[in-house]
């Protein structure tokens, strides 16, 4: 059989180590390799979403070869049905941050190459099947962007940003490896196959501290409160298509973590801290909804809306049930596109307009409307507007609150009655107060008359930005029209983590 | 013949260091003498190569000498990690000036290096006690090889000092052994301290004293101090070699006196409890200490002094847990180490030599000046920083692992943290390589073909230790599991 | 001919959002071109609607034309319409005005491409909702509305004015007033929205028919908050009067209606009172009384104050006014009220027959409104685009100057002051007459408020038409054209044959509602 998801793993890698090849003041070569590959894995990446077999569900397209077996670690990857979206997530956001950053002009090579290590990091985590090759690849991801970020970033904050975006991830991690370790050892099973360790039991008392541990540590990447400051900086000050595979791809790749290695395999530790981490979660959400409300930066204000906005997704997974699984599943895709489309969005702006302060911008519709319209297409979809993908990962995220309590896998807790639906209360806010300044942007940005300094001055975008735009808003769109076309797969990955809590 | 077979790489050594006495005298052009590195490196590869073609112990130890020196895998994987520091070191000196014309220098190399081999086979107190100092006194006069230079000289001198002193402390531990148990043999210590007339603080206090000659050697805290003066006056080659290759000796001879002496129970091995609480002790201390005030460092080569302290601290996680696994992870790390800290040496001596300065600033613009040694240093530093695909990667987990398994998860935690301070100022280091300019940026550095070599060697082999590493943990393993018998 | 039978709904409901693809395509410089498509295009979902009601059997109970497909079945939503008479009703309404609309926007020349794209989503947005038999599927449409309301009064509207924030900062009122509309209205739906989700989650499905049967029996799994069924039961029925109250609006969340109509353009308007505010009071009808029979003749009584708040402080309001526009927005306050006040009605007298006239009255209201609210927000953008001014003192006596459109205006105000004959005294009759004999001085209080809608209808009436001619738009007033008579004349005949002979409308609400009431 093909190994389609080993090749989709390296072919990012393989591509950034080819660049190499080519001598660095080719630009035009550099780029084209760089698209070439992007597309590639795209392709590859809706054969492999496309082609999973939701009647078989369970894990598909597996590969597994022995890396270290004295010690059980083996080569492993699969997919199920939350992580294809996620797959098919990274390919589209390879893909159209390639497109938008043609016109990098420092080191176009070295950039490509990075961010495609990267790519290999994040797609690696998000197939594997193994304790061991997660945190591999989860190291790996981490790195680059320290790079990315520190040489092709905002001049002003990119070295400040950079490391504290490091070192936050890095403490995160290395703090669930040892709840990780400790999991290897205490299974006795002396294997890092995660299929075999959901199988492990562990027992309650490891359970109870374990699962903080590895949870928190993993969702330190998901910007999960109070551990998310590092996110919007590191936002701010990174190159647009870095700002795209880092609060597109990379905060999933926390939350994912989290999921798979903290709640699938400690289920029980899971129930028990729950209550803590959906308060959490619910004032990630406000919280970062209300920050973003008062920044006047263009991209601070995108950068804690993805704080916000992975709050929802933390919400759905703390509410232990089915529902609430659903919505984050489709949360993460959905906030991933969106995320990508806005820091495209502004991007293009910033590039033209050399401010995003957003007091100082004004009627750039006339110069780029298409950049308007994608840009409002992800405001309402940030909005939870219905008939685009925000409603329907959100909507199950809010019914799952109401259920928390019904729900046949979260038991000991107590106030589940009314902890949860008032969270969903609160919570709720969020989506005024993200309308309130998702329009206040759109106004402020796009429309009102255009400041006299940009007369004349601000180019249109050019043809692979549009392409760009269009491709991610399309799939938001397409998503909120049809719901189909990802909810049912989520769907058969989601049934598999309520099997492992016991549920039916 | 089974003694030959033993002892194989070291009479290779003397065989090499015969052919280098004689070159030496042969080739009068100093230009000719350069060739002399060419030989000490290819002769260190060959010897590696037909060490594990002939010579590869069996799954039993052999003894020879009367129980003085043991053939087994530990043994064998340290004197591998010997010549392989020794050919890299070859190659990177024979640039170097003032070092690399030098016959005198490859034969001290070679002498010392003779003694890291019998540091690894020793097993026998007296034998032990030789072997350190034959791998010492070389190293002494190494440090302080650039006369001319006085910290080059200071170096040498403090080296020296502390070396002498905590030797003779060691000896002194050493006789105190002998005088309770009245054997030399490290594995008939044990039995002889268990026999029930001793007290505990006796055994204790002797095992401290022994021990401490091992800390200076593996620069653990408290007897670091000489190790950032010493790295920084040495030639880099020497610095470099002292931190990987003497410092992997040191833990050899760690390994086996500790858990061959001290065990928790004689003959179901652990390592005794007081000890284990002193090591961790200062585990932790080598690994906060160093990292710590690497933090403050503004010369590069301070900077991987204080580091190499701390990841000494590292390697301590693996002998805390002291068992196969640990034992393992321990060894696994010096193997990766060595390629990591050797690359960082090697570019730091490039470096310096072409912009004649260590401090930290001047490698701004390193990478427009040279894309390759940009590349080599990241490389080496991020593995040094942990990060995959990277040698250092692996090794971090597994000794982190070997904590846990120990349920010392205090340890780990420690561990862990200690190590998010190591990417914070190898980090730093890059940010200069990588983001600042210089004025300086179009003059090109350039890399000799034996540097060159040695660099693309180690870069290749972090990589592969980094990412195929079930070969390279068989060793280590097998390394372990002689210790268990 | 089949296909189109059997799937009239989804083509009624889509066929705006397809027009607005093509128009997606067309260039935008094109302004003609892009006019005529938009209007031609929308007399395709007028054509179907008209194939609908004629295909549409008034005797029949139960819904019509129902269509149902999965849509989000993993949270029990499909994609579900059909159609009974109230909301035949009301899409005929709606397909009928969208074009008049259009066509009265033709004097918008600024970026019309997205205009004419936003409008025609509207469309879609509204027909959804009187369409849907979902849940979920109901409040998509509700709130996808929203969206191009928000740019059609941002972009389009009045360029004048200035409004002045707390804080000292002033922004363009048209912006204020988007912005006000969009976040009271989204701020308002909040709660419906997690009564929905609520209900969703205890119940399982969002299928309406479904839950008329469920949801009032579903006790058990209702303990949210640890509170009883009955108490949750009534805080949902709360959210979703808040909702709709506000979207109608009720006094006192009408205070963004105002502002928003005076802002908008002159078709947002037309589809702004026309439309959109009936979207609160069908949601009364179709959610909030069969959801919840036994809260909403608990609480009619309140419901029934607020009516009659709106009814008397709208037509104050209105009298108090300056502006010619603003005028007619809190005359659609006061109309409302009338529709909310039989909605009430309705709801306390479950079961006799005074609901099913006040009910009846409400949804013929609800239609008349449409008509002379579209009207009168169509002819004071008539006399603004000619004037550029809004200001009730600033005109006089232009009947002698544009006497067509001055007897056009007196036709509409009639109209709209419920002139026995025309249309709105049927309706208005009808509420009354169910209203009485079970809310009598509620009623009561709201003829009163019939008194001063009389008062600010004549002074409208007044001021501009009568009194002494202002000079100065001698010369520069002209007569009403004819693409405007175009508009309006359509309109002026509804009013006049539903005011005649309204059995052909009633016919078919009253089927429908004699189901839901009687």
């Amino acid at each position: 059989m093909f190994p389609i998801l080993s090749v989709i793993v390296f072919t990012p890698l393989v591509a950034g180590l080819l660049l190499f090849l080519i001598p660095g003041e080719r630009h035009s070569e550099i780029r084209a390799t760089a698209l070439a590959a992007a597309a590639f894995t795209l392709l590859l990446s809706l054969l492999v979403y496309f082609g999973y077999d939701q009647g078989a569900a369970g894990y598909q397209f597996t590969e597994k070869y022995d890396w270290l077996p004295a010690l059980g670690v083996s080569y492993y990857v699969g997919v199920d049905g939350i992580n294809a979206p996620l797959v098919l997530l990274t390919g589209l956001v390879m893909f159209t941050g390639v497109l938008i950053s043609w016109g990098i002009d420092d080191r176009p090579r070295e950039f490509f190459a990075f961010l495609f290590i990267l790519a290999t990091g994040v797609l690696g985590v998000f197939v594997a099947l193994d304790l061991f090759m997660l945190f591999f690849f989860y190291e790996i991801a981490v790195f680059p962007m320290y790079l990315l970020i520190a040489i092709w970033g905002w001049k002003q904050t990119r070295e400040y940003a950079a490391m504290k975006l490091t070192l936050y991830l890095f403490i995160g991690s290395v703090i669930a490896l040892v709840g990780a370790l400790g999991m290897y050892f205490t299974s006795g099973l002396g294997t890092f196959d995660m299929i075999a360790l959901e199988a492990a039991d562990f027992p309650l008392e490891f359970q109870s501290w374990a699962f903080p541990v590895v949870f928190l540590g993993f969702a330190v990447l998901g910007g999960i409160f109070p551990f998310h400051n590092w996110s919007p900086d590191g936002h701010v000050a990174a190159p647009t298509a870095v700002s795209m595979f880092h609060a597109g791809v990379l905060m999933k790749l926390g939350a994912f973590a989290a999921l798979r290695v903290g709640m699938m395999l400690l289920p029980e530790g899971a129930q028990m801290w729950m209550p803590v981490i959906i308060v959490f979660a619910m004032i990630n959400v406000v919280y970062g909804a209300f920050i973003a409300m008062v920044q006047t930066d263009f991209k601070y204000v995108i950068g804690y809306s993805s704080v916000s906005h992975m709050g929802l997704v933390m919400l759905g997974l703390a509410t232990l049930s089915r529902n609430g699984f659903i919505g984050a599943g489709v949360q993460m895709f959905s906030h991933g596109v969106m995320t990508a489309l806005f820091f495209a969005a502004v991007g293009m702006v910033y590039d033209r307009a050399h401010t995003r302060d957003i007091n100082k911008l004004g009627g750039m519709v006339r110069y780029m409307p298409l950049v308007a319209v994608a840009f409002i297409i992800g405001g309402l979809v940030s909005m939870g507007m219905p008939g685009l993908s925000g409603f329907v990962a959100e909507f199950p995220i809010f019914m799952g609150l109401w259920t928390a309590s019904t729900s046949p896998i979260n038991t000991n807790w107590p106030y589940a009655g009314w902890v949860a639906p008032l969270m969903a209360v609160l919570a709720a806010l969020s989506i005024v107060i993200t309308a309130s300044y998702i329009l206040r942007v759109i106004r402020k940005v796009f429309f009102g008359p255009i400041p006299a300094e940009f007369e004349g001055h601000i180019g249109p975008i050019t043809a692979l930005d549009k392409i760009a735009l269009v491709v991610l808003a399309a799939v938001l769109v397409l998503l909120g029209v049809f719901p189909r076309l990802m909810v049912p797969l989520v769907e058969t990955g989601v049934d598999n983590v309520i099997r492992l809590f016991g549920g039916a | 013949m089974t003694m030959i077979l033993a002892l194989l790489p070291e009479i290779l050594l003397v065989v090499l260091t015969g052919f280098v006495l004689v070159f030496d005298l042969v080739w009068r052009d100093p230009a000719a003498k350069r060739n002399l590195g060419w030989l000490t490196a290819g002769g260190a590869f060959l010897i590696l190569a037909v060490s594990w073609l002939a010579a590869r112990p069996g799954t039993a130890p052999l003894e020879v000498w009367g129980g003085m020196l043991r053939h087994d895998w530990l043994a064998f994987t340290f004197k591998s990690i010997g010549l392989v520091g020794l050919g890299v070191t070859a190659l990177l000196s024979m640039d170097a000036p003032g070092l690399g014309k030098k016959g005198e220098y490859y034969l001290l190399l070679l002498t010392s290096t003779i003694g890291i081999c019998l540091m690894g086979a020793s097993a026998d107190m007296i034998m032990l006690f030789l072997a350190i100092e034959t791998t010492s006194i070389p190293l002494y006069v190494l440090a302080g090889f650039m006369k001319t230079d006085d910290r080059s000289t200071e170096a040498g001198f403090k080296y020296l000092l502390f070396g002498a002193m905590t030797s003779s402390v060691m000896a002194y531990g050493f006789s105190l052994l002998f005088g309770f148990t009245g054997t030399t043999d490290l594995y008939e210590l044990a039995q002889g301290l268990a026999s029930g007339e001793l007290t505990e603080v006796g055994i204790v206090f002797s095992a401290m004293l022994v021990l401490v000659g091992f800390a200076f050697k593996i620069s653990m805290v408290p007897f670091h101090f000489w190790a950032p003066d010493v790295y920084e006056g040495a030639p880099t080659p020497v610095a470099g070699f002292l931190s990987t290759a003497s410092k992997a000796a040191g833990f050899a001879v760690l390994i086996r006196f500790a858990l061959a002496a001290f065990p928790a129970e004689p003959g179901l091995g652990g390592l005794d409890p007081i000890i284990t609480i002193l090591l961790a002790g200062a585990c932790v201390a080598t690994m906060t200490l160093g990292n710590t005030i690497a933090l403050a460092q503004n010369n590069i080569k301070r900077l991987l002094a204080y580091s190499s302290i701390a990841h000494a601290g590292y390697v301590l996680l693996g002998v805390v847990a002291a068992d196969v696994f640990g034992i393992a992870s321990a060894v696994f790390y010096l193997l990766a180490y060595l390629l990591t800290n050797l690359a960082a040496f090697g570019v730091v001596m490039i470096v310096g030599r072409a912009v004649g300065s260590d401090e930290i600033s001047a490698y701004a613009g390193l990478s427009r000046r040279s894309s390759g040694l940009a590349l080599v240093m990241l490389v080496a530093f991020l593995s040094l920083a942990g990060v995959p695909p990277l040698a250092g990667f692996i090794g971090k987990i597994w000794v982190f692992a070997a904590v846990v398994n120990q349920g010392m998860y205090v340890l780990a935690f420690i561990g862990v943290l200690n190590a998010i301070i190591g990417v914070y100022y190898y980090l730093i280091v890059l940010k200069f390589v990588y983001l600042y300019r210089s004025d300086d940026e179009d003059k090109p550095i350039r890399i000799t073909r034996p540097d060159a070599l040695a660099l693309g060697l180690l870069t290749f082999g972090i990589i592969l230790v980094g990412t195929i590493f079930a070969p390279w943990w068989g060793i280590a393993d097998a390394a372990a599991a002689a210790i268990f018998g | 001919m089949d296909f189109i039978h059997d799937n009239i709904l989804t083509l009624v409901l889509f066929s705006p959002a397809a027009v607005a693809l093509v128009l997606l395509f067309l260039p935008a410089e094109e302004k003609g071109l892009l006019r005529w498509t938009a209007f031609t295009g929308s007399l395709v979902p007028l054509a179907l609607t008209l194939v609908l009601w004629f295909g549409f059997d008034a005797s029949a109970e139960g819904f019509q034309f129902e269509i149902q497909a999965l849509w989000y079945d993993a949270i029990g939503s499909s994609y579900h319409l059909g159609v009974d008479g109230i909301s035949l009703a009301m899409v005929l309404l709606t397909t009928l005005l969208v074009p008049l609309a259009i066509l009265a926007s033709y004097s918008i020349d600024d970026k019309i491409k997205a205009y004419m794209i936003l409008f025609l989503l509207l469309e879609t947005g509204m027909l959804g909702v009187f369409l849907s038999l979902d849940l979920l599927i109901f409040f998509v449409f509700y709130e996808i509305g929203l969206v191009p309301m928000y740019f059609l009064i941002n972009l389009w509207g009045s360029e004048k004015g200035e409004r002045k924030l707390w804080g000292g900062m002033t922004v363009p009122a048209r912006t204020y007033a988007s912005f006000k509309f969009m976040v009271y209205t989204m701020g308002a739906s909040l709660g419906l929205l997690l009564a929905i989700q609520m209900i969703g989650a205890v119940t399982g499905t969002f299928d309406l028919i479904e839950l008329y049967e469920v949801w009032q029996t579903s006790d058990a799994s209702l303990e949210v908050f640890g509170l009883g069924a009955a108490t949750v039961r009534s805080i949902a029925f709360w959210a979703f009067v808040v909702a709709f109250a506000l979207k109608v609006p009720v006094w006192p969340f009408h205070t963004w209606l105002p502002d928003a109509h005076t802002e908008a353009p002159t078709a947002g308007s037309m589809i702004l009172a026309g439309v959109l505010l009936k979207l609160g009071a069908y949601g009364f009808i179709r959610l909030v009384i069969p959801l919840y029979p036994a809260e909403s003749q608990t609480f009619a009584y309140a419901l029934a104050f607020l009516a009659t708040m709106a009814i008397v402080f709208g037509a104050f309001a209105a009298y108090g006014q300056r502006d010619f526009k603003r005028l007619v927005a809190y005359s659609s306050v006061n109309h409302m009220g009338f529709v909310v006040l039989g909605i009430a009605a309705a709801a306390l007298a479950q079961g006799t027959e005074h609901a099913t006239i006040a009910m009846n009255g409400a949804v013929l209201q609800m239609f008349n409104h449409g008509l002379s609210a579209a009207g009168m927000f169509f002819l004071v953008g008539v006399i603004y685009d000619r004037t550029h001014t809004r200001d009730l003192e600033a005109y006089g006596g232009l009947f002698a100057l544009v006497p067509v459109y001055g007897g056009i205006l007196i036709f509409t105000s009639m109209a709209s002051l419920g002139l026995p004959g025309l249309n709105g005294f049927v309706s208005e009759f009808l509420v009354v007459r169910g209203a009485w004999p079970v809310l009598t001085g509620f009623t009561a209080l709201s003829m009163l408020g019939l008194l001063f809608t009389g008062a600010y209808i004549l002074k409208g009436i007044k001021s501009t038409l009568h009194g002494p001619l202002n000079t100065h738009w001698v010369g520069h007033l002209t007569e009403i054209n004819k693409r405007e008579l175009f508009v309006i004349a359509p309109l002026m005949v509804l009013m006049l044959w539903l005011g005649i002979w309204p059995a052909w409308l009633l016919s078919v609400i009253n089927g429908a509602v004699s189901a839901l009431f009687g």
